[in-house]
């Protein structure tokens, strides 16, 4: 079996592939969501820690 | 010698603890998601009925099964909290949403794709598939009424009811194919053993597995940033290395 017969899915190729192209894109998605809220709640604590010590 | 419970539900060893969990989850998820679909690719050979088509099943009945039961746990968690007020399990509860509703998109869009070259259709208003749209609108419905309301716990209560409530759907998609008569196919995996190739059966299991430490790596990964933000004016964030620098 070579790499093109195995990309055709003996002719269901867009089907599995978009299955799976679609959930890998959601996985990477979320997991950049997720990082994003991390860094800006961090961010906005530091800012209220700051404006604590200044007080 | 007794081991101390508690000490893991207070949110501070919680939020250190999950710190640590959150790599090894995440990787070996990773790591298993290779696994098993080297073996669902590789390995198991071609369905004699679906041909190739069928290779969806390693990710559309993981998703499924995960949409589920992330449901039930996000529900647990959401009545632990309504029944015994503890704020970390209402926070549990929001970060499953997000993911219980990824799983369930993923399920009906591997699904829409599996059954156009199968049944000719990209859906179809059967029981299976109607319910587990209603799944995805529960969980939406969930994150939607959670973030409408500004009291925190407020809305810790209010979605609570509601996720506790649309819970008796996920009895209803899980039988479905056996109550009605759906296009959706029967269960293949069963108590009593199944009809599958054994290769097919690993490939599918450890793909589950991937996608339930996915989920669990996420969900923490989710839970802590809602417990940095819902717990700012406590003690314990604002001595948090990462919260002083």
């Amino acid at each position: 079996m070579n790499w093109g017969e195995f990309f055709a899915m003996k002719g269901y190729g867009f089907y599995v592939w978009g299955s799976y192209g679609v959930a890998l894109l959601v996985f990477i998605v979320e997991i950049m969501l997720v990082r994003h809220k991390r860094t800006e709640t961090l961010k906005q604590l530091q800012m209220l820690h700051d404006a604590e010590k200044e007080d | 010698m007794a081991i101390n419970w508690f000490k893991y539900s207070a949110p501070y060893t919680f939020y250190g603890l999950t710190g640590k969990l959150i790599p090894w989850f995440g990787w070996s998820s990773a790591i298993l998601f290779a696994i098993g679909l080297y073996i669902g690719f590789f390995v198991a050979p071609t369905d004699a009925q679906q041909s190739e088509a069928y290779r969806i099943i390693y990710i559309h009945v993981p998703a499924s099964i995960m949409s589920m039961f992330v449901y039930l746990v996000m529900a647990g968690y959401a009545a632990l909290g309504l029944i015994f007020n503890t704020r970390l399990s209402s926070m549990m509860a929001t970060a499953l949403a997000p993911t219980g509703a990824l799983f369930a998109f993923i399920s009906l869009w591997t699904g829409a794709l599996w059954g156009k070259p199968m049944w000719g259709t990209w859906w179809v208003w059967d029981a299976r598939l109607t319910s587990e749209l209603i799944l995805l609108f529960l969980y939406l419905g969930y994150i939607a009424l959670h973030a409408s309301i500004d009291d925190p716990r407020r809305a810790d209560r209010a979605s609570a009811l509601l996720a506790i409530i649309g819970s008796v759907n996920v009895p209803i998609i899980y039988f479905s194919v056996k109550w009605w008569n759906t296009l959706h196919q029967g269960a293949t995996v069963k108590f009593t053993g199944t009809s599958m190739h054994a290769a097919m059966q690993q490939a599918m299991f450890i793909t589950l597995v991937a996608c339930w430490f996915y989920a669990i790596a996420v969900a923490l990964a989710r839970v802590r940033s809602i417990m940095l933000e819902r717990e700012r004016n406590n003690q314990w964030v604002s001595e948090l290395p990462e919260v002083r620098s």
